[in-house]
């Protein structure tokens, strides 16, 4: 009996180690990535940011999230309460389940589907209903027009999105997400050089899909109070909460996955780039080392020992990433690509992370009108022009055995890159000088 | 109009106006009446407006006021003249040391005397610095509302320096009670010049700073530009004043056409746009800071010596009679109207807010626009509430 368990859980043993990690360690990111954002917030708006719980803020997520736990449950009286109780639910748990098939490093992936990208994308775009759900349960007039206002803007920008995600396919000749990236390896190029248009479709999509600034019509607090939200507190606003911000991690994720080359090390076939290896361990150290530095000058004993604790955790980190650069046989030699993979990955996804919330706190937010009119007078036309754009380069490119040209790759790309560019040029200035005055109905 | 001003006011629902039945409009009828307000994040204080929607389209408007009143103008029949002198701080209470200027001239002319030449420059300083400082308040929280989340701790950075100068000053940073009727009470403190050109000078780049932001952000002309229009004569018959009429075009500012303090001594530019929209208004606002940083320069190069207080007696009793002066404030004439019977309280005090006749022109701007403009055409008109609810 026990024999026949093992033997039918033993393939599925990984992934289920892997999903739970990602189940444990996701809500922890997700604070941890708003406590990034308050950091970034603060340091471009000249002030510190969150200093007090733990040095530097190091623990204000913890603190949050306990807080969060412990308030108290509100379900507004005339609210639908079954679908109140379950529509942030289904937000958090579309945004998870799309983590299923996201390669974080060449091991590290729980299921490795043919079809994962249209998997990703097909559950990512539920955490929708959970939105809708949510606004309709609530019964106010600001939940209801927030959630409208969230259904229509993602069923806009998914077209862009998608579009944009097909140009990414079609280089890649596959939808499994491991493939994609392999397949960027054996070119030795990332897609966001051949297809950099499509890149910037998918970034701008992106941030809107996931109702971040300048596109957070949905949660504007300024006109909504806080949109579809604005009934929920305690626990189920952090299950939203944790939503938006899975959902950030999981278009980071694809994007990295797409077009920056997943867990590839930049300049990964070149020889003469090896030494990029030793920059996980040495940023590593360097964070190990300033957390060093800083303990003595915290204030409470409390943080002191935190910050040392900090430390050690990074040059634990900074151990593992050096043992496969220095090892390179053996058990510990292929820990490699899996470890550095991983890094990389991470780290790609943080920079994407680090462009969202760069542009929301430099831009202004759009009304919902312009939101729209950017969304299908601009991105879908553009995101069409861009698809047959790649498709063309990637046919002049293919070799002539295989029914192609056998054209230089860039100057199959800049051909098709510059028609496009000029494409959207022609589409912005068709699109200027909108008449002055009130926008009315037969405008729309 | 109001269907509250019909009936008694005590059995209006301040909540909600239970005479649209919100149920089945909601997904049924093309009408939908929201409350904004009072406690909303962008009415700025606590305005309360009532929006007839359709779809997200304004049809109607009806802002409700008083949720702030005080009785100021009450309050002022039961003091005497100095003591009434620090209420008016707390009606636009992020432009206090203009309110002061404003009732102290007025009582002056109202007794016929006048503050010493030394008095009525460093008046000027002090009253040019404020109004830098209710427009960097008011950059910053209109930014704010249409989205912007950075700007404001830029704006308030520089606000803290012109609060430092008034603490310095008097020791007060909000509500100041700076001035007092006949002069000031306080001498200069010795780092005033000195502080005022290094903010002065330091602020030139600063303003570029906000500009670099916002002026040519395609999203914010997108947001300001076209939205909230106000022809000059509709502005003009409103009554509006400040900001609000120049950037429709009219060449109107107390400074000049009726000087008062020392501004007859400085060069400034008034500046004026020509849609007036949300984005003129910005710009103008934009241009006055600057202006008010040249008559700052201006001023502290030459302070006159001798004495900061005309004289008068220690009580007041201005002879029976009227008078109605008015300033520039930030926010537009800001006007006090006095009678006095020949006692020492006066018998009726009329102040003339500009942000409450400013605020009229909320329900012509924001017709035909979207919610989302709502916030923005609030931010722009520069309300403070406990001025318009006095």
């Amino acid at each position: 009996m026990l024999q026949d368990l093992y033997i039918f859980f033993k393939p599925h043993l990984f992934p289920l180690l892997y999903a739970l990690v990602i189940v444990a360690v996701l809500p922890l990111l997700a604070g941890y990535v708003v406590l990034l954002e308050r950091k970034v917030m603060a340091d471009m708006q000249a002030r510190l940011g969150p200093m007090r719980v733990g040095p530097h803020g190091l623990l204000q997520p913890i603190a949050d999230a306990v807080k969060l736990l412990m308030k108290e449950d509100i379900i507004p009286e005339s609210a639908d309460k079954w679908i109140f109780w379950l529509a942030p639910l289904l937000s958090v748990t579309a945004g998870m389940v799309a983590m299923a098939a996201l390669p974080f490093g060449p091991v590290f992936q729980i299921a490795n589907l043919n079809v994962g990208l249209l998997f990703i994308l097909g559950i990512g775009s539920m955490g929708i209903f959970g939105i809708v759900l949510g606004g309709w349960a609530s019964n106010s007039h600001y939940s209801l027009l927030g959630a409208l206002r969230s259904a229509a803007q993602l069923v806009s920008y998914e077209t862009a999105a998608g579009m944009a995600v097909v140009s990414g396919v079609i280089l890649g000749g596959t939808l499994n997400t491991a493939e994609l990236v392999n397949v960027q390896s054996e070119q030795h190029v990332w897609f966001i050089f051949v297809a950099p248009i499509g890149f910037f479709l998918y970034l701008v999509a992106s941030i809107a899909e996931t109702n971040r600034a300048p596109f957070d019509l949905p949660e504007a607090e300024s006109e909504l109070v806080a949109g579809y939200m604005t009934e929920y507190s305690g626990f189920r606003w952090a299950l939203y909460f944790l939503a938006e911000y899975t959902n950030m991690i999981v278009v980071a994720s694809i994007a990295t996955t797409l077009f920056l080359g997943g867990w590839l090390r930049p300049f990964a076939s070149t020889k003469a780039f090896n030494f990029l290896d030793y920059v996980p361990m040495l940023l590593m150290l360097l964070v190990a080392g300033y957390s060093l530095y800083r303990a003595p000058k915290q204030p409470v004993p409390i943080q002191k020992l935190v910050m040392v604790a900090v430390a050690f955790l990074c040059l634990g980190l900074a151990a593992i990433l050096a043992a496969p650069v220095f090892i390179k046989t053996g058990m510990i030699g292929a820990m490699m690509p899996g470890v550095h993979g991983a890094f990389w990955f991470l780290f790609k996804v943080g920079i994407y992370l680090y462009v969202f919330l760069w542009l929301r706190f430099t831009f202004p937010r759009y009304r919902f009108d312009q939101l729209m009119k950017l969304g299908w007078h601009f991105l879908i036309p553009v995101s069409i022009v861009n698809v047959f754009g790649v498709a063309i380069a990637s046919y002049l490119h293919r070799s002539e055995e295989t029914g192609g040209h056998g054209w230089n790759l860039w100057a199959a790309v800049a051909l098709t890159t510059v028609i496009t560019l000029l494409a959207a040029a022609w589409l912005t200035k068709k699109g200027e000088n909108p008449p002055p005055g009130p926008v009315t109905a037969e405008k729309f | 109009m109001n269907d509250f001003l019909k009936t008694d006011a005590r059995e209006v629902d301040p909540v909600l106006d239970h005479s649209v039945d919100v149920e089945t409009t909601v997904l049924g009828a093309d009408e939908i009446i929201i409350n904004m307000g009072p406690q909303h994040p962008s009415t700025h204080g606590v305005l309360r407006v009532k929006l007839k929607l359709d779809g997200e389209k304004v049809v109607g408007s009806e802002c409700i006021i008083g949720y702030l009143h005080r009785g100021v103008e009450k309050i002022a029949e039961h003091r005497t003249y100095q003591q009434f002198a620090p209420y008016v701080d707390r009606m636009d209470y992020v432009a206090a040391v203009s309110n002061g200027l404003g009732y102290c001239e007025a009582v002056e002319k109202l007794m016929g005397v006048e503050a010493p030449p030394r008095a009525r420059v460093i008046r000027t300083i002090l009253t040019e610095l404020q109004r830098i400082a209710s427009h960097l308040v008011w950059l910053g929280t209109h930014a704010l509302d249409i989205g912007a989340l950075t700007p404001v701790f830029y704006c308030f950075r520089e606000r803290e320096e012109i609060l430092k100068i008034f603490e310095k000053y008097c020791g007060a940073r909000l509500t100041t009670h700076a001035f007092r009727i006949g002069g000031l009470q306080y001498e200069a403190y010795d780092e005033l010049e000195a502080d005022t050109e290094r903010f002065c000078k330091d602020f030139e780049t600063k303003v570029d700073e906000y500009e670099t932001l916002l002026t040519e952000n395609r999203i914010w002309i997108g947001r300001t530009k076209g939205i909230g229009i106000i022809s000059a004569e509709d502005a003009i018959a409103i009554g509006a004043t400040g900001p609000v009429i120049r950037a429709s075009g009219v060449e109107w500012d107390i400074r000049k056409a009726a000087p008062y303090a020392a501004y007859d001594q400085y060069k400034f530019d008034i500046p004026t746009g020509k849609n007036g929209d949300t984005y003129d208004r910005y710009l103008v606002r934009m241009e006055e800071m600057r202006q008010s940083s040249r008559i700052c320069l201006q001023a502290i190069q030459n302070i006159p010596t001798g004495p900061i207080m005309a004289r008068i007696g220690k009580v007041l009793k201005p002879p029976p009679g009227e008078v109605y002066h008015a300033i520039e404030a930030p926010k537009g004439e800001l006007g006090y109207y006095i009678i006095s019977d020949g006692t020492t309280q006066p018998y009726r005090v009329r102040i003339r807010p500009p942000s409450f006749v400013n605020l009229q022109a909320f329900d012509t701007m924001v017709k035909g626009h979207l919610v989302a403009d709502v916030v923005a055409i609030i931010g722009t008109l520069d309300i403070v509430l406990g001025e318009v609810d006095r």
